[in-house]
């Protein structure tokens, strides 16, 4: 009775009576709701600092920055920007967030193997290891590698020094810099070019025994296809490679290239501290691989060493890369204690961008964004990762 | 009801911004009178300017101003709480209103004047930036630091100064800035940096943590002007007002001979009417700026007069050792000028 129209007409569902409509409606809503707030929040930032006279806006990026920093990838100067200072940030974090990175994952695979191992001096050690340091916070920690490799190391006039290339003293390790000359870049090219073609080459051998059943010994033909067209770019070219020596000038080292301890200690501390959460995902990645592939392994007759290359870690990453993903981000996060040493990375830079220009919001914003996009970055590449070693599902 | 209880939340929301945007703001003595007490914003860690005593209680130039300041407000030097900052935290805390009033040894610029929101209330010390060095290094002037290695703390115009005294003089030098002042000294008595730079008060201030004093030596050049002194937040003239006239009180009372030995005295017997008016026994000053008329008396008795507070803090007698100087009275020679209470 309540039907309007024919039976041959649907009946046209209110908004609000239609389940899939009343979602998308009330989605639509919140997602308009939450932008509402959010631009209010801004203009509310906005228009207090206009009110309270604190200059606002991206303008200062163009501005002469006048403060220098002790080390940095790119060529910096005080006439640079404050950009150039942040770019010079940003990549000092990039620098002891890989370095840490990969030393981390190095320490926490071999620790968290170790602490399974049926020696018992060796899981002894890596248990304090992992149990003594996971438990000291990081900036004690960091504040220790600096004050004790500082103090180890002699001032600068009394450097350690190897043949007088290589210099070490509480102003960092200095070794010789490579300077390439005009014609350098023919060399690598050369290299890259017979490399491929050494691919190709035992490509092709393995096919002709595939199909002929011939087994050519490879022997000396790769290296000789890899380096005599090498060695020969690089004499044409007339070796085209100077070397910056560092040499004592005053109160320093001038020339050469230089690690200044405030990596160093950085580096050792974030790898020291974040090696050890590794240590313990990896072990429990270990752990969650059925014993019945060690037995089957061991039975098949696999050594102790190839059971653990071969068969467990490869089914145990799937339970590692996760956690990993997390202490790679907590290390990349991590790195900003570097400005408690005194370490030019990104948080001390605009630390002093922020002090300078008076603009907090502005600069602490533009930090969060570049440390949120750093981290994004790696969570991607670890799904990439994951992706590759997850179980796949039928 | 799910329509009917996203419609109740949006429309608080919405109401809730429209009532909450930009609501005047009250005058900063009434929040400060209702709130019973001062919030002084400080270093916290320099001696001679703010440092904790051996009980705990905050001493130093910086801390004296402030308890001045509440004396004239309370009537009560001790109704004044301190927060320790850091260079990076300070104008923030100032901005936002955490703090009543900065008193942390800041330098008075035209960036921080003009593009910080504040207003600097005079000078309490005059300054100017100086670098120190361990003697054994063999330098006797700055000129002589071309490479050097140099600790600094960040964000300070110490940072600025210095790079532009080398661009200048056409030398070399590397920069190591840490984010606190402890972690700078402790750095230059490791050995990191060759030289340490700070204004020439804090040199001679944080010398005194380190083991061997005499090793160390402030070399003679001054590399800036470096005026130090408490600030405000623009928008409340009342608030600035009453923050230089503290500051002037402290000032005219040494040049007028009123100690706080002799303050009561002073306000029953002086004959001078710049030391009557001032005392609040003659003339209504205080009420103008929204003080009780004896505010004079109370800033002079409980925390002493700038000669009073300068010899206890900084001067000759004290570890710190330092002679007024240019920061004597202007009658003296000095650079302290205070216009006259009337």
């Amino acid at each position: 009775m309540a039907v309007t129209g024919g039976d041959a007409m649907t009946r046209i569902s209110a908004p609000w009576r239609d389940p899939a409509k009343r979602a998308f409606l009330l989605q639509g809503l919140v997602v308009v709701v939450l932008g509402a707030f959010v631009l209010w929040i801004a203009n509310n930032a906005v228009s207090n600092l206009a009110r309270l006279d604190i200059a606002s806006g991206y303008g200062f990026l163009d501005q002469r920055a006048g403060f220098g920093v002790p080390t940095s990838l790119i060529a910096y100067s005080p006439e640079a920007t404050y950009l150039r200072a942040f770019a010079v940030g940003i990549l000092n974090t990039l620098l002891v967030s890989a370095l840490g990175i990969v030393a981390a994952t190095l320490i926490g695979f071999v620790v968290g193997v170790a602490r399974l191992s049926s020696n018992w001096l060796i899981r002894t050690i890596a248990t304090a290891y992992v149990e003594g340091l996971r438990n000291i916070p990081l900036l004690l920690q960091i504040f220790f590698w600096y004050f004790a490799v500082l103090g180890a190391l002699p001032q600068p006039r009394r450097a350690f020094s190897i043949a007088d290339t290589v210099f070490l003293s509480n102003r960092g390790l200095f070794l010789p810099a490579p300077m390439p000359q005009d014609l350098f870049w023919v060399t690598p090219v050369v290299l890259g070019l017979s490399a491929v073609a050494c691919l190709l080459y035992s490509r092709w051998t393995r096919g002709r025994r595939e199909r002929e059943g011939r087994f050519d010994w490879l022997g000396w033909i790769p290296f000789t296809i890899v380096a005599v067209p090498t060695l020969v770019s690089w004499l044409i070219t007339g070796a085209p490679l100077e070397w910056s020596m560092p040499h004592l000038q005053g109160f320093r080292f001038a020339g050469g290239l230089s690690i200044v301890p405030e990596l160093v200690a950085l580096w050792f501390a974030l790898s020291i501290y974040t090696g050890t959460f590794i240590a313990e995902a990896v072990r429990g990645g270990i752990l969650a691989v059925d014993k019945g592939q060690t037995d089957a392994a061991r039975a098949l007759g696999l050594t102790r060493g190839q059971t653990l290359r071969l068969v467990v870690i490869p089914q145990a990453l799937r339970v590692i890369v996760p956690p990993l993903t997390n202490q790679y981000l907590s290390l990349t996060k991590n790195s900003s204690l570097g400005a408690a040493i005194g370490f030019p990375e990104l948080m001390n830079v605009s630390g002093t961008v922020l002090n300078q220009t008076g603009q907090a919001v502005e600069v602490l914003a533009l930090t969060m964004a570049v440390y949120g996009t750093i981290c994004l970055v790696i969570a991607a590449s670890m799904n990439a990762v994951n992706r590759a070693v997850h179980i796949e599902e039928r | 009801m799910r329509i009917n209880s996203m419609a109740a939340v949006l429309a608080f929301i919405v109401l809730a911004g429209w009532g909450g945007a930009s609501p005047a703001r009250a005058a900063k003595l009434d929040q400060v009178k209702a709130k019973g007490f001062l919030q002084c914003g400080i270093h916290g860690a320099l001696p001679g300017f703010s440092t904790p005593d051996d009980r705990g209680n905050f001493t130093g130039l910086d801390v004296d101003y402030c308890r001045a300041l509440a004396a004239a407000i309370f009537g009560d030097a001790n109704k004044v709480k301190f927060t320790p900052l850091t260079a990076k935290e300070r104008f923030t805390a100032l901005q936002s209103g955490e703090i009543d009033i900065l008193s942390r040894n800041t330098t008075w610029t035209l960036g921080r004047d003009a593009g910080q929101g504040i207003n600097f209330v005079g000078v309490l010390f005059y300054d100017g930036q100086g670098i120190m060095v361990k003697k054994d290094i063999g330098v006797k002037s700055a000129k002589d630091l071309d490479g050097a290695t140099i600790c600094i703390n960040q964000g300070t115009t110490t940072e600025l100064n210095l790079a532009d005294f080398f661009r200048a003089n056409g030398l070399k030098f590397t920069p190591i800035t840490f984010e606190k002042a402890d972690e700078v000294v402790a750095a230059y008595a490791k050995g990191r940096c060759d030289a340490y730079t700070s204004d020439r008060s804090q040199l001679a201030s944080q010398r005194l943590k380190l083991a061997d004093r005499d090793a160390h030596e402030i070399l003679p050049e001054v590399l800036s002007k470096e005026p130090l002194g408490p600030a405000v937040q623009h928008g409340d003239d009342q608030w600035f007002d009453i923050a230089k006239w503290v500051y002037y009180v402290l000032l005219d009372a040494e040049e007028y001979g009123v100690t706080s030995q002799n303050v009561d005295d002073m306000r029953a017997t002086s004959k001078n009417a710049d030391v009557q008016r001032m005392l609040g026994a003659q003339g209504d000053l205080g009420p103008l700026l929204g003080l009780p008329k004896d505010f004079g008396y109370q800033v002079i008795k409980q925390a002493g007069n700038y000669g009073e507070i300068y010899e206890r803090n900084l001067g000759p007698d004290t570890p710190i050792g330092l002679e007024r100087g240019v920061n004597a009275l202007w009658s003296n020679g000095g650079l302290q000028y205070a216009p006259p209470i009337r």
